[in-house]
């Protein structure tokens, strides 16, 4: 996904003289090519998030289409309060990118692990939140963002994922899923990079007689409700699945969702990380199997819910 | 796209009459509200006047021309001084001042964001106003236009650590265009700002971080408004300046007395300082 960021922002870039890119110094070469051509309109801002994310405020609301980006811990609750006045309350259309969401650098440990960013950006009034699934969903994000008018965060995992589509999904709106695999008996929504996960989860369903249907749910903020309608009239399970907290994140939104439309469930199972601190040293995929988001283990979930 | 039409050139002895009205008015508003913060209003009225009657290239008929000067009240709470300066010059009727406070009006206790003409940023939580002010001075110098960017800080707002990573930020990219004001009045909201935070020496400290730094007496409006004017100054560097004030200034009994940080003025104590003030 970082690498297809930094690819497409260039063409931002040329296409759009309004792009600016703040970096908090990282991304090492990344931005070679960007810069090359729009040195004018680069800016590391060294490890002071805070102040990148004013400056990202400040340009916003001087009619530029900044975007600030680190590593997904700094880029949000880092500067948190900045998100929250600077961008937020004035409404600064600021593009806040994030790459390492959920347990993407688990090896660097729970400082870089973020799992409660969605939580903390989708209290925001003003905010929108989307987790693209793949390179593709990156790219199709960063345009639809420098559509809007208010702030947008983008919720990047980290280089060398699946890549899920084979081209810009045309039909990508922020607030509107996507249908990956059609299916029939479970419904599986999936938010930003568990997306692969979840298809071999329906692979490992579709062993065992079960038809799923996989959703690239991108958007946190706002809720796809005509896609929520849809999935819980019509299958007899439906799953939320996050690299993030279940407190906050796309299954607590959708819980809302339920609640607060009285909205008849059959059964609705989330998965997402605990409410502790992932401890262990390890890589991302051995994270998801101590956490119980791993293929098989969901997949094994769901098969006992279904019984 | 006429920013010096609606520009003030007032001298001196004007000037000093536009702070006093301030004050003035400032000192009712806190009355009528029963709203803290009279202390810090009144320590920077000579400065918000100098910036609005003499320095800044605005038209109140056009707050949103992009060519404008920008200023930002980084120290938000002094919310009463800016919200006369923008009714006296204009952007905004006077009778508004009246709903200052009151339920369902717009003039909060804090600047708002995108409801006021002439207030640049929402400001109130200390910190905020310089990485913005960085932010809006490195937008002019992307779009090659040439306004100015100033902010007003106050000394207990240089505890917040967002101030210097604004303060380095702007110094390595030498933002000649950026100018910021401390209100140097020595007390922050409980205490002396001395005390609480090793501040001093607080010029060389913007000089230290890369800063055309200077200080001057705060109320020596005519010193304040050359030095703001002069921006940029030729010193290819972004420009501190470092204005010595008392908090509470213009009227006897609150002069350097911290209680006006939280106290509001009785009827009678509005008089005895307009009286004071030579409004009476």
């Amino acid at each position: 996904m970082r690498n297809a960021f930094a690819d497409e922002l260039t063409k931002l870039g040329n296409e759009d003289p309004r792009v600016v890119m703040l970096s908090g110094d990282i991304g090492n070469r990344l931005f070679d090519k960007y810069r090359a051509a729009h040195e004018d309109r680069f800016f590391n801002c060294g490890v002071a998030e805070q102040n990148m994310m004013g400056v990202a405020a400040g340009m916003a609301m001087s009619g530029l289409r900044p975007i600030a980006y680190t590593i997904t811990p700094f880029i949000t609750s880092r500067c948190l309060e900045q998100i929250r006045v600077d961008v937020c309350y004035q409404e600064a259309p600021v593009i806040i990118v994030a790459v390492g969401a959920g347990m993407s650098y688990a090896g660097l440990g729970p400082t870089h692990h973020s799992c409660e960013d969605i939580s903390f950006l989708r209290s925001l009034p003003n905010m929108k939140v989307v987790c693209p699934a793949d390179a593709w969903e990156v790219r199709a994000a960063m345009r639809a963002a420098l559509q809007q008018d208010n702030p947008v965060y983008i919720r990047m995992g980290k280089k060398g994922e699946p890549k899920i589509h084979s081209e810009i999904p045309a039909d990508f709106r922020i607030g509107k899923a996507l249908t990956i695999e059609e299916g029939s008996d479970v419904c599986l929504l999936s938010t930003g990079n568990m997306l692969p996960e979840v298809i071999e989860t329906a692979r490992l369903l579709k062993v065992q007689g079960v038809s799923a249907r996989v959703v690239s749910y991108h958007t946190v903020k706002p809720l796809d409700e005509e896609c929520l309608a849809e999935a819980f009239s019509r299958f007899k399970l439906v799953a939320t699945i996050e690299e993030h907290s279940l407190i906050g994140g796309l299954g607590s939104a959708v819980s809302e969702w339920i609640i607060d439309g009285e909205v008849k469930t059959q059964k609705f199972l989330r998965f997402g990380t605990p409410d502790s601190f992932f401890r262990l040293s390890g890589e991302q995929e051995y994270a998801r199997e101590q956490l119980g988001l791993s293929a098989d283990h969901m997949a094994k979930a769901i098969m006992a819910a279904l019984a | 796209m006429n920013v010096e039409a609606g520009t003030a050139k007032l001298d001196v002895q004007s000037l000093e009459d536009a702070a006093r009205r301030l004050r003035g008015k400032v000192i009712e508003m806190s009355h009528a509200a029963g709203s803290a913060h009279l202390g810090s209003s009144l320590s920077c009225c000579d400065i918000v006047a100098a910036a609005y009657w003499h320095v800044l290239r605005i038209d109140p008929t056009n707050p949103k021309n992009e060519l404008r000067d920008r200023f930002i009240l980084s120290k938000g709470h002094a919310a009463t001084t800016i919200y006369s300066a923008l009714a006296f010059r204009g952007f905004y009727p006077e009778h508004l001042l009246e709903t200052y406070t009151k339920d369902g009006g717009k003039l909060a206790e804090h600047p708002p964001a995108n409801s006021l003409p002439g207030v640049e940023a929402a400001t109130g939580s200390l910190g905020h106003g310089l990485p913005i002010g960085n932010g809006m001075a490195l937008a002019g110098r992307i779009k090659g236009q040439s306004y100015r960017v100033y902010a007003l800080m106050s000394d207990g707002e240089c505890n917040e650590g967002s101030v210097w990573e604004a303060a380095m930020f702007a110094a390595a990219q030498k933002l000649e265009n950026l100018c910021v004001i401390i209100d140097y009045n020595k007390w922050q909201a409980t205490a002396r700002s001395n005390e609480t935070l090793a501040l001093a020496p607080l010029r060389e400290k913007w000089e230290a971080f890369g800063w055309d730094a200077v200080e001057v007496d705060g109320h020596d409006i005519g010193a304040v408004a050359a030095l703001m004017a002069n921006v940029p100054n030729g010193s290819g560097k972004p420009v501190a300046i470092v204005a010595h004030t008392v908090k509470g200034k213009g009227v006897s009994f609150m002069e350097d007395d911290n209680n006006w940080h939280y106290r509001a003025p009785t009827a009678e104590e509005v008089v005895i300082s307009h009286k004071e003030l030579g409004l009476a």
